[in-house]
């Protein structure tokens, strides 16, 4: 079998498939390389439909909120977990041990930084030390530059900051972080398949989980990713929100090719 | 016990998922409070211990709400308790999760990190794995009775239970190249390394069966 060596590489256990939802004000939106958001549905319905249909955890995110400061909307939140019986992780502006305390009074289970985390690396520490690794997951959107290296940015894809992608996801895994979910801008919302240079870049770093997020195309390209880099979880939007495939036709799909999903 | 305590009492000890717990809880009973009151807990009939959180800042969220001598007497009692994931680690007797740190000591044990594994298995575990009985017929009369060997239920930790006594083990699960207690038990006390509220209908069947027992033993 032709994929068996890269099967053997990796771990037996089962890649998570989790539906992104990106939150804007009471919509869920999507975008293309972060920007030109469009609203694609209400995020209570589509959470319960993607709960329905396998997703193994919600990534759900507010995407504005950090970018204008603005006070993360926790009634929306429970509004979305009441009828969902798998792992939230949330994010968004989240930039106090409070923030987090009250996402997880609201429906969250784990808990993503990114934006205030970049400016405060000693946030990460103490977040780990309240909550342990496992609550905290570090969100890196990352676009590549001219040179070829891998630069950081902030508040939902807007915000450069010369901060190296790979040496920052270090930094944070040495302050406690357990969990990386990594967006590559260019290919976020494009359909076309995912970094596999980036991924594979994060993956070989990384000895806690990795989620790999934007650019989820093809059920090929996704079966593609898995093959080369061995992720821990997928994460995809466009693709489940504009209904090219189902989160359960997906994991059939990577099921049939020799990984391990929970169906 | 006194009459007229309400029924389950989610304890707030600062850290832990309280909404999602305290919302698939609510399926099964409405006779449901959240408190971090000693008198409250004093006269439940059960408790839940829930849990997200580091061992140490855990203990602390006990200590500063003085609920820890409340806990210890609750379990003496033999009432029903369900802890869930470091609501479960803290019923050991030692975490070393920030340092040494003296935990409830209601079931005697110790909880330590993961080791190093050969393969790719990646700590934290984070994800969908599987359960089955530490052997057969340990789930009978238990809240586990309705359980699927090997049903998938979803996990999120760095470190593991330690029971000093097997018989404590209900259930076992893999990962890495070990096996680590995913249930344990002493009397009506329970605690899940996993998180039922969150492990789709399969975890809720734990939960049901969990208020099932407090109502036939309350």
């Amino acid at each position: 079998m032709k994929n068996n060596q890269s099967i053997k590489k990796s771990s037996k256990k089962n890649i998570r498939i989790i539906p992104r939802l990106d939150i804007k004000g009471p919509n869920v939106v999507k975008g293309i390389n972060l920007e030109g958001l469009r609203v694609v549905g209400d995020p209570v319905e589509l959470a319960y439909k993607y709960y329905n249909d396998g997703a193994d955890e919600i990534l759900y995110l507010d995407i504005v909120a950090s970018l204008y400061q603005r006070n993360f909307d926790f009634d929306l939140l429970k509004s979305v977990s009441k009828k969902i019986f798998v792992p939230t992780t949330v994010g968004g502006g989240i930039r106090s041990l409070n923030d987090i305390t009250n996402a997880l009074r609201a429906g969250a289970d784990k808990i993503a930084i990114n934006t205030y985390a970049v400016h405060h690396p000693e946030f990460i520490a103490e977040a780990v030390h309240k909550f342990g690794s496992q609550c905290i997951a570090l969100s890196v959107e990352a676009k590549k530059t001219n040179d070829g290296h891998w630069e950081t940015y902030t508040d939902g894809g807007r915000e450069k900051t010369d901060i190296d992608s790979i040496e920052w996801i270090k930094k944070s895994i040495s302050l406690g972080v357990g969990e990386i979910i990594i967006t590559s801008i260019d290919q976020d919302g494009a359909k076309r398949g995912f970094n596999l240079e980036l991924t594979n870049k994060v993956i070989a770093i990384s000895p806690v989980p990795v989620i790999v997020c934007g650019g989820a195309g093809s059920l090929d390209s996704v079966k593609k990713m898995v093959e080369t880099c061995h992720p821990e979880a997928i994460s995809a939007a466009s693709v489940f929100h504009y209904r090219d495939y189902s989160i359960s036709d997906l994991k059939r799909y990577l099921k049939q090719n020799g990984y391990n999903v929970r169906l | 016990m006194k009459k007229g305590g309400t029924k389950i009492v989610i304890v707030d000890y600062g850290v832990g998922n309280l909404f999602s717990l305290a919302n698939a809880v609510g399926l099964f009973t409405r006779d449901l409070v959240i408190s971090e009151d000693a008198n409250t807990i004093n006269n439940a009939e059960a408790i839940i211990l829930p849990g997200v959180g580091a061992f140490k800042a855990g203990m602390e969220g006990l200590k500063i709400r003085n609920l820890i001598g409340t806990i210890k007497a609750f379990a003496k009692t033999n009432r029903p308790i369900l802890g869930i994931c470091l609501g479960a680690q803290l019923m050991l007797t030692k975490g070393y999760e920030f340092g040494e740190i003296e935990g409830l000591d209601i079931i005697a044990g110790k909880v330590i990190p993961f080791p190093k594994f050969k393969n790719a298995d990646k700590v934290p575990h984070i994800g969908w794995n599987k359960i089955f009985p530490f052997n057969k017929g340990r789930w009978n009369d238990t809240i586990m009775r309705s359980t699927g060997v090997n049903m998938h239920v979803y996990f999120v930790h760095s470190y593991i239970i330690e029971t000093k006594n097997k018989d404590n083990i209900l259930a076992l699960t893999k990962y890495g190249d070990m096996n680590f207690a995913s249930v344990i038990k002493k009397g009506n006390i329970y605690g899940c390394q996993f998180h039922p509220e969150k492990s789709g209908p399969d975890g809720l069947t734990i939960i049901d069966e969990f208020i099932k027992f407090v109502k036939i033993n309350g």
